[in-house]
C-alpha cells in the first residue's frame, strides 16, 4: 500500500492541477482569470509529461558530463593524434586540472595516450530528453497564445466597457437584436 | 527525484493555484500566477528537466506575468468573482 | 453555473483519477522501464547524439537537428501570433490627451540601476544562446532575455526612448529575418544534393569544419540564432503592443 502511494501521488495531484485549471477556465466570470485558468492548466500538463520522462534515483540530466569528452570519437582521436605536445583547445574548456589529470594519466598508462576508447552513454543514467524537448515547444507556444489572448481581451473591453462574461453576453445579444 | 521535496513543493503550488483563481484584485492574481510559474520552475529543475526549467522561469515570470499586468493596467483592475 | 461545472469538473477528475491508479496498466512514477523511457527512439538519441554531432546537451541536439522541423514551424507560430496581435490592437487614432501622463523623469534607483544591469543582460542572452551545446539554454532562452532587457528600457523610462532604440519596424523586420536564418540553413543542402535541413553536407561550405559532424554542429547554432532574432523582437513588439493598447505612445 505505501509502494503504491509513493508511486502514484505525483499523479493524483497532476490530475487536481488539472481540474482546478479546468474549473477555473469555464466557472469563471472575468475574462482574464479564464486566461490564469488556461496557463494553470498548460503547465500541469506539462508537468505531467515532464514526470513521465524521469528515470530512477540515480538518473541525471540530459547533458552529458565533462562536456562530453569521455563518450566522444572525435575527441579520442584527436588526442590519440596530439599526444606529444599540449593539445589546443577543443571546445575551449580544457583550463581545468581534472582534464590535464585525466590526459597524462591515460598517457602514462597507454603509452599512446588519450580516451582511447570511448565510453556508450547508458540510458538508464540519463533522464528522457525527448518529452523535454516537446515540452519546450509547448511553453513558447503557451506563451504566443496567452499574448493573443490577452490582446483581443483589450479590444474586447475598450469595445463593450467591461471584462465580465455575463454582462459581455448581454451586451452582444442587445447588439445583435438591436 | 527527491521524495519529500517533491511533495513539499506539490502541496505549496496546489494553494498557489487556488489563491491566484480566487483574487478579486487582478494584479495581485497575476503575482501569483508569477509565484505559480516559479513552484513549477523549481519542481522542473529537481526533476531533472533544467531546459524546460530555464525556458519557463524566462518566459512565465520575466514575460508572462509582464503581459498580464500591462493587459489589467489598460483594462478594469478589479474583478467580480 | 458554478455548481454544474464543479460536477463536470469532479466526474473529470475521479475518471482520470482511475486511469492514473491502475497498477497493472499505467506505469509507476520514476520507472526506467515504462514504455515511454524504454522506447528505442529516446534510447538511439542518448547513445548517438555525441556521435552525430558532437553536442553533450541531447536537449538541444533533438531540438535543433533530430526535430528541426519542429522548431522551425514553432518559430513560425511565435512570429505568426506577433504578427496577429498586431493586426489585432494596432491602431493608429491620433488623441494625445494621454501623453502628457507619461512624460516623466524615471527615479534615480531604478535609472542607475538598470543602466548598469542591461548590458550585463544581454551578454548573458548571448552566453545563454552560444552555451545552448553544452548547459541548458539555446536560442527560445537566450530570445527570451534579450527581449526583456528590451522591455526593461521601456518599463523605467518610457517607450519612447525604448522605440528610439529599437523601433517597431526594426523588430518586425527581425521577426523575418530569423525564420529565414533558419530556412536559409536548410536550404542550402538542397543545393549541395542532400535533403531539407540535413546538415551534415554543410561541411563543404562552412568556414573551418572538416567533418560532417562539426557542420552539424555549427548549423544548430545557426539555427538557433535565427530561433533568437525572431524570439527577441516578438517578445518585444508584444509588450510594446499590449502596454498602450496599441497606439505606441504612453503605457507603462
Amino acid at each position: 500500500m505505501e509502494e503504491f502511494i509513493q508511486s502514484k501521488f505525483n499523479y493524483w495531484i497532476y490530475v487536481l492541477l488539472m481540474m482546478l485549471g479546468l474549473w477555473g477556465m469555464i466557472a469563471k466570470n472575468n475574462l482574464i482569470k479564464k486566461l490564469i485558468g488556461m496557463s494553470i492548466f498548460q503547465t500541469a500538463i506539462i508537468l505531467f509529461y515532464v514526470s513521465v520522462a524521469v528515470k530512477s534515483e540515480e538518473s541525471t540530466i540530459p547533458i552529458l558530463p565533462h562536456h562530453g569528452h569521455d563518450y566522444s570519437f572525435k575527441y579520442a582521436e584527436k588526442h590519440a593524434k596530439h599526444a606529444d605536445h599540449d593539445h589546443d583547445d577543443h571546445h575551449g574548456h580544457e583550463k581545468d586540472p581534472h582534464h590535464k589529470e585525466e590526459k597524462h594519466g591515460a598517457h602514462g598508462a597507454s603509452g599512446h595516450g588519450g580516451v582511447a576508447h570511448p565510453k556508450i552513454p547508458k540510458p538508464d543514467n540519463f533522464a528522457n530528453p525527448l518529452p523535454h524537448v516537446l515540452m519546450l515547444t509547448a511553453i513558447v507556444v503557451g506563451v504566443a497564445i496567452l499574448g493573443l489572448a490577452l490582446a483581443i481581451s483589450q479590444k474586447i473591453y475598450r469595445h463593450y466597457g467591461t471584462l465580465e462574461e455575463d454582462e459581455l453576453l448581454k451586451k452582444v445579444r442587445a447588439e445583435d437584436n438591436g | 527525484m527527491i521524495f519529500s521535496f517533491d511533495l513539499l513543493v506539490l502541496l505549496f503550488l496546489i494553494p498557489s493555484a487556488i489563491i491566484a483563481l480566487q483574487l478579486r484584485n487582478l494584479v495581485a492574481a497575476s503575482m501569483v500566477f508569477g509565484i505559480y510559474s516559479f513552484l513549477m520552475c523549481l519542481l522542473w529543475a529537481e526533476m531533472g528537466a533544467v531546459d524546460v526549467a530555464f525556458t519557463e522561469a524566462a518566459v512565465g515570470a520575466g514575460v508572462s506575468a509582464v503581459f498580464m499586468i500591462a493587459t489589467v493596467y489598460q483594462t478594469t483592475r478589479k474583478s467580480s468573482d | 453555473m458554478k455548481v454544474l461545472t464543479g460536477i463536470v469538473v469532479t466526474f473529470v477528475g475521479l475518471l482520470l483519477l482511475y486511469g492514473v491508479s491502475d497498477p497493472e496498466d499505467f506505469p509507476a512514477w520514476g520507472d526506467p522501464h515504462s514504455p515511454a523511457n524504454a522506447s528505442p527512439i529516446s534510447q538511439y538519441f542518448i547513445q548517438k547524439t555525441i556521435r552525430d554531432s558532437e553536442v553533450p546537451n541531447m536537449v538541444t541536439a533533438v531540438l535543433a537537428d533530430y526535430r528541426g522541423y519542429d522548431t522551425m514551424f514553432e518559430t513560425v507560430v511565435v512570429f505568426v501570433a506577433g504578427i496577429a496581435i498586431f493586426g489585432v490592437i494596432r491602431s493608429y487614432e491620433q488623441e494625445d490627451v494621454e501623453l502628457q501622463v507619461s512624460r516623466r523623469r524615471p527615479d534615480v534607483i531604478p535609472k542607475r540601476t538598470v543602466r548598469l544591469l542591461i548590458p550585463i543582460i544581454q551578454i548573458f542572452a548571448l552566453y545563454v544562446l552560444a552555451h545552448g551545446h553544452s548547459s541548458p539554454g539555446g536560442g527560445f532562452q537566450g530570445g527570451v532575455i534579450m527581449g526583456a532587457s528590451f522591455i526593461m528600457i521601456a518599463l523605467v523610462w518610457d517607450l519612447e526612448t525604448a522605440l528610439k532604440r529599437f523601433s517597431e519596424k526594426l523588430a518586425i523586420a527581425c521577426a523575418g529575418i530569423g525564420i529565414l536564418i533558419y530556412a536559409a540553413f536548410g536550404l542550402v543542402p538542397m543545393f549541395y544534393g542532400d535533403e531539407f535541413l540535413n546538415y551534415g553536407i554543410l561541411y563543404k561550405v562552412l568556414p573551418a569544419t572538416d567533418s560532417r559532424e562539426m557542420a552539424r554542429y555549427y548549423a544548430m547554432l545557426g539555427v538557433e540564432v535565427g530561433v533568437m532574432f525572431t524570439v527577441t523582437s516578438v517578445m518585444y513588439l508584444i509588450y510594446a503592443l499590449l502596454a498602450t493598447r496599441g497606439r505606441m505612445k504612453g503605457g507603462l
